[in-house]
């Protein structure tokens, strides 16, 4: 058996005196065999596997259309004071799918932001930036307070007290033929108010946290 | 390697001496003779076949360490605590609907308030999710303060970590599940804790929703989670978990020392 240990090993089974050898074969049957049925195997398991996890994460990948939705005429909103509107955020599901929205005039003496020329009217979402209970307008207060853990933001959304890691998310919002306001996709800002696509709660979005939470793979463009 | 003998039948089972001028003392076997052997007449017919018997044994007929106490019959109380819960929940599911639109709540409703005994075995489900939490918990701290995760049972511990993250699962997405406001605000704090892991997070939460916001279809996502995906894993891995213990045996208490020979304990002295 001197061959088996030299350097240079034979392709072929017949050489290499494997049991099962046959000659000008370089696998034995066995092994063919074994290799066979488990990639049969494999193939008949990844043919329901892989559809059925596609269709479990599919809905990650989902891009939703946007909704613009009447909230009211335009004199139903102040610029000093915010005016709580319900909007369905999913339709068909009832109470479930509805959120509050906190809309107010265009008031160029507060919304000195850059980012905010141009809007007519400022939605602010009622879904706190920490993990997600509806926050209130308390009017006394002039802050959005939030019951769950204590959540305080200022008059533009802009964290003031408690863990909120983010202002308050807000609505683009237009006016249309009839003279009504709409409201329409969601957008999350930043400390200074910059708009980001939006974020769920709980996700920052100053210095690394725009990196570390990325967006959507299905959010589009306005 | 020497076979153990056979642990004794119970009394119930063993085959009544036949009376003089009875059964086989005279070769005919009365149809009273039958009937009380019928018993182990089936378990045997059954074992011929599919020679359970002898594992029933390997499990149930251990040799167990001196010391062995009641803190030992945590992992048993655990199991029967899931098992409660598999059985009341395959009944609760034979009510529940998984409607955001108001059916769920309605269907709850109507099993707490009009089924016959349908409080009850919602309660039982309810209080039970907690007592199995409690116990797996104490079931835990018994295997740690004991020692029990230690070579060469370290693969059991590993199981035991997971059977406790699907049990934690199965308490969140079963806490949506009457859709009333606590379950519904409660489900969205827990799936935005979820979206706080930095890179991954946004994509578990959507994946929790089925989508960027609570949904149509979110509800029955927590519901096929709760009762079909996680039960099956948990049952698999007691599976697991049982046959280690039965193969690996179970550990003695710390405070037993192992009984040394006189011959030993002089040649210390």
């Amino acid at each position: 058996m001197s061959d088996k240990h030299t350097s240079h090993r034979s392709k072929y089974t017949l050489d290499r005196q494997m049991p099962g050898a046959f000659e000008g074969e370089t696998v034995t049957r066995r092994r063919f065999m074994v290799v066979g049925g488990q990639a049969a195997g494999g193939v008949a398991a990844a043919s329901f596997l892989l559809p059925a996890l596609g269709f479990a994460v599919g809905p990650i990948f989902k891009s939703t259309p946007h909704r613009w939705e009447s909230v009211g005429p335009v004199d139903m909103f102040s610029e000093t004071n915010y005016v709580p509107v319900v909007i369905t955020l999913t339709p068909n599901i009832g109470e479930a799918g509805k959120s509050t929205a906190y809309v107010r005039k265009f008031n160029a003496a507060i919304d000195t932001d850059p980012y905010d020329k141009g809007t007519p009217y400022i939605a602010i979402s009622s879904r706190c930036a920490h993990l997600g209970c509806p926050v209130r307008w308390v009017d006394a207060a002039e802050r959005f307070i939030c019951p769950c853990h204590g959540g305080v933001y200022d008059l533009l959304g802009r964290r003031v007290g408690g863990p909120p890691v983010r202002p308050l998310d807000r609505f683009y919002t237009r006016v249309n033929a009839s003279g009504e306001v709409e409201l329409g996709p969601r957008f999350s800002v930043n400390s200074e108010l910059r708009r980001f696509s939006p974020r769920d709660p709980g996700e920052p979005l100053d210095g690394i946290g725009q990196y570390a939470y990325p967006s959507r793979p299905g959010a589009q463009k306005l | 390697m020497p076979k153990l003998p056979a642990p004794p039948l119970p009394q119930a089972l063993q085959a009544p001496t036949p009376r003089p001028g009875e059964g086989e003392g005279n070769g005919k076997a009365t149809p009273r003779h039958h009937a009380a052997q019928a018993g182990t007449s089936v378990v045997d017919w059954v074992d011929e076949r599919t020679s359970l018997s002898g594992g029933a044994r390997w499990l149930m007929f251990r040799k167990v360490p001196k010391g062995t106490n009641w803190f030992y019959t945590l992992g048993s109380a655990t199991m029967f605590a899931f098992l409660s819960q598999a059985v009341t929940g395959v009944f609760l599911a034979m009510y529940y609907r998984p409607d955001p639109s108001g059916g769920a709540y309605e269907s709850i409703r109507y099993v707490t308030n009009d089924v016959f005994l349908g409080q009850f075995v919602r309660g039982m489900h309810k209080w039970g999710s907690s007592v199995m939490v409690i116990l797996v918990f104490l079931h835990m701290g018994r295997t740690f303060f004991f020692g029990a995760y230690k070579y060469p049972r370290e693969l059991n511990w590993v199981i035991g970590v997971v059977l406790l993250i699907l049990t934690m699962l199965m308490s969140f997405s079963g806490y949506l599940l009457p859709f009333d406001q606590r379950a519904y605000w409660a489900t969205i704090v827990g799936v935005n804790i979820n979206g706080t892991g930095p890179l991954i997070g946004p994509y578990l939460s959507d994946f929790l929703r089925g989508g960027p916001e609570f949904g149509a279809t979110t509800l029955s996502r927590f519901y096929a989670i709760h009762m079909l995906l996680v039960p099956g894993l948990i049952a698999a891995l007691i599976g697991a978990h049982l046959y280690l213990v039965a193969k690996l045996g179970t550990t003695a208490p710390p405070w037993t020392r192992a009984e040394q020979s006189p011959e030993l304990r002089e040649a210390e002295a």
